[in-house]
């Protein structure tokens, strides 16, 4: 047992820090009141190798592990976790999808500039009657000769419409060849298939920077060989790899409910005599210590289940702990610094106005709480 | 004992929530709040059927009613839509510092013209870093010939651009009363008055909101509410009635939250069946209704009992304490029932959270509420 963070871990860690507090802190405010999305600043951090930390070197990545990359997602994302979303989706989901199921010439297409950060991927899964559900899409792919002809729409789908947008992976039902039997494949959609539409960008409460569209695929056609993987196993390598997409909320929320505690502390120690009498008495202190340790749990719990996968063992419960702990850690963390910094926290100027708005919506994204404790529950017995 | 509702009191709610349903337009709210614009028609119209101040006295443009009667059209507007509701609840906010210690004239000059929507009403008394304390302002009236000269800064003033009268609470100094406080009224247009809008913030954004510098503001002597030293008492009072207001609102945020998310249960389908046959929505919605009914008996309890000789601040302080958190925490439980949908600007519910999260600052804000129970139960040590 040895709870140290590595060197190179620690260095990452660092590197993640510094860059958050001094690039991507001083412009969140920005991205969330103009809902744009901070290309510069991603492209600085592709710079700094961030989106293919765990990823070998062959392949444009840095070699790292699954515990380095999450220790960066906690990072940006106490400056912004709109980062943290871009690099859960990017590397964690996307990129480990291509790595792990796709063929060498994919790899060599699609994962190597992903993970060099110059193109972002997304994951198009939801559907307006398949949320929860994800099994329950209607899009289709029927095979057409060479070509993949795809019909459908997807919605909610993060890291869409941008100029680097590479590919989109999306499941789709189709018959199997065999028996004729309905069958969940998953399919690589460039951006530039024929018959692929980016609708319009939603209106979020907040994460407004976060590239979010509707997609549609009318007659889309894609060559036969972007299918990814076993056209038998497409649900399930997708899921596969959202395990390690629940870490990465894990990760997230850690950061963002860090910033909140972070703002409630700064109000204290630099406020006026109002604010520091808060620390006199009890119910404020006892509040913050319960903060502390949840934010401690929920930090725990993402680092354990990477360092399993790092260790390449099960982590299946231990993803869902760490999302759900640290989605409803920060929802509660949120609220009670609001609380503290009652009145003036509810103005736009005070960061944890943000943070509120943005997070609940980790209680719903990548499995919502209710999916999180089924499949806890279900492990169990 | 008796629980039940006047059939008068039912007329009125009916009326009420039949005047929510007609004018409350869905588009039209989204479209006041992107803009941060107060339902400028919608308060005239609801104001010409009397439903602004109907617990006035008849001479002052009321009807004469009790607070529970306001309770109840307070309720129903906060119910149809938080965004709307608040703004017209909070439309006459502070006119019962005129009404309760007003002179005549004051009442004469000042109260029909809220009922008919002429004027809103503005109680300034909040201060930067000043925290849960109301003890003390940094704001002063110095006595000077027959008036007061005014110096300092209020923040969070309500309906700061809509016509009307504020009411300021501030330290009176150089007198035999010096550091007590006082209560003056002041028009909007007096030289030495500046307003600075509060922006952007995460709810209650149709009300118009603003911080007040007061740069040696001259006030007439017949602008003084009640007597000098004074202030502190009145103050106390009025806010202990806007708690019962403010538990109006959260009731019905509360309620309107739970309605569209009940509507929503009943409709989506997942994994074959309504959502709302799901054990762990049903049990959701169960607990969200339980906490709204201990919240309305609360809320009525206390307006029943407003002005009573056995009635004690204490039910109000309850209420809104009860009410504030109920409306957020059913609000918050709403929007995760709509998952994905609950999170996007089209749909009201999103709203409904932000709203909710602000009924806390109304009245007393933050948690001063339990300082007072604690001060009434425990009393001197």
């Amino acid at each position: 047992m040895d709870f140290h963070l590595g060197k190179k871990q620690k260095a990452i860690r660092d590197i993640s820090r510094k860059f958050a507090t001094e690039v991507v802190a001083p412009r969140a405010e920005d991205i969330e009141r103009t809902g744009e999305h901070p290309y510069e600043v991603v492209a600085q951090m592709a710079d700094l190798g961030m989106m293919g930390i765990p990823f070998p070197e062959k392949y444009g990545g840095g070699g790292g592990d699954w515990v380095s990359m999450h220790l960066c997602i906690e990072e940006l994302s106490r400056a912004d976790t709109l980062l943290g979303a871009i690099l859960d989706v990017t590397t964690s989901v996307v990129g480990q999808e291509l790595l792990i199921f796709g063929t060498e010439e994919q790899k060599q297409k699609w994962l190597i500039p992903i993970a060099q950060g110059k193109e972002l991927g997304a994951f198009g899964m939801t559907e307006p009657d398949a949320g929860s559900d994800a099994a329950a899409i209607k899009t289709t792919a029927v095979l057409k000769g060479e070509d993949w002809v795809i019909n459908g729409s997807k919605q909610f789908i993060t890291n869409t419409g941008l100029d680097n947008t590479s590919i989109v992976i999306i499941t789709a039902k189709t018959e199997r060849e065999s028996d004729g039997k309905t069958i969940i494949c998953t399919i690589l959609v460039p951006k530039d298939a024929p018959g692929f539409k980016v609708g319009q960008k939603y209106e979020k409460m907040a994460q407004r920077g976060t590239a979010t569209h509707e997609l549609f695929f009318d007659d889309c056609r894609v060559p036969r060989d972007f299918l990814l993987g076993d056209i038998n196993r497409g649900f399930a390598q997708h899921l596969a790899v959202l395990q390690t997409g629940r870490i990465s909320i894990g990760a997230l929320t850690t950061g963002l409910a860090q910033a909140c505690f972070d703002e409630a502390i700064a109000f204290i120690r630099q406020g006026s005599q109002g604010n520091q009498s808060l620390f006199t008495s009890q119910r404020v202190p006892f509040k913050l210590a319960d903060m502390a340790m949840r934010i401690e749990l929920s930090r725990t719990m993402y680092l354990k289940a990477a360092w399993l996968k790092d260790q390449g063992e099960s982590h299946t419960l231990e993803a869902h702990f760490a999302k759900l702990y640290g989605s409803e850690t920060a929802t509660r963390i949120a609220a009670e610094v609001l609380k503290i910094f009652s009145p003036y926290g509810y103005l736009d100027e005070y960061p944890i106005s943000r943070y509120f708005k943005q997070a609940k919506l980790f209680e719903i994204v990548e499995g919502t709480s209710e999916i999180q404790r089924l499949v806890i529950a279900r492990g169990l017995l | 004992m008796d629980f039940s509702l006047t059939k008068e009191q039912k007329d009125i709610q009916k009326a009420a929530r039949e005047f929510a349903r007609g004018e409350f337009d869905p588009d039209v709210a989204l479209g006041l709040e992107k803009e941060g614009q107060y339902p400028f028609e919608i308060w005239k119209r609801a104001c010409e059927l009397g439903f602004i101040g109907m617990h006035f006295p008849e001479r002052c443009g009321g009807q004469d009613l009790g607070l529970l009667e306001n309770v109840l059209v307070v309720e129903e507007f906060c119910r149809k839509h938080s965004g709307i509701g608040m703004a017209l609840g909070l439309s006459s906010y502070g006119s019962e510092m005129i009404l309760r210690f007003g002179n005549d004239d004051q009442r004469q000059r000042y109260l029909p013209s809220v009922t008919k929507g002429e004027h809103a009403s503005s109680l300034a008394y909040l201060e930067k870093d000043q925290g849960n304390d109301f003890t003390s302002f940094k704001t002063t009236a110095v006595k000077k010939g027959n008036g007061y000269l005014v110096n300092g800064k209020k923040s969070f003033v309500v309906n700061s651009t809509l016509p009307g009268p504020i009411i300021l609470v501030c330290q009176l100094t150089n007198t035999t009363s010096h550091g007590e406080k006082v209560a003056l009224i002041v028009e909007k247009d007096t030289g030495g008055l500046l307003s600075f809008p509060m922006g952007g913030r995460v709810g209650m954004r149709m009300v118009p909101l603003a911080s007040l510098t007061f740069n040696n503001l001259e006030v007439s002597h017949e602008s003084l509410i009640g007597d000098e030293g004074q202030g502190h008492f009145q103050l106390i009072n009025v806010l202990n009635e806007m708690n019962i207001e403010a538990a109006a609102i959260g009731t019905g945020v509360a309620q309107g939250a739970f309605d569209l998310a009940l509507e929503y249960a009943r409709q989506r389908e997942q994994f074959g069946q309504k959502i709302g046959s799901f054990e762990a929505i049903r049990d959701r919605l169960a607990d969200m209704d339980t906490r709204i009914e201990i919240a309305r008996l609360l809320t009525y309890k206390s307006a029943w009992s407003f002005g009573r000789n056995d009635g004690s601040p204490k039910v109000n302080y309850m209420a809104k304490m009860v009410s504030a958190d109920t409306a957020l925490e059913v609000a918050r439980d709403s929007l995760h029932i709509f998952g994905g949908y609950g999170y996007m600007v089209e749909n009201q519910i999103e709203q409904f959270y932000r709203d909710a999260s602000m009924v806390d600052i109304i009245g007393m804000p933050g948690q001063t509420e339990k300082s007072l129970i604690a001060d009434q139960i425990i009393g001197k040590i």
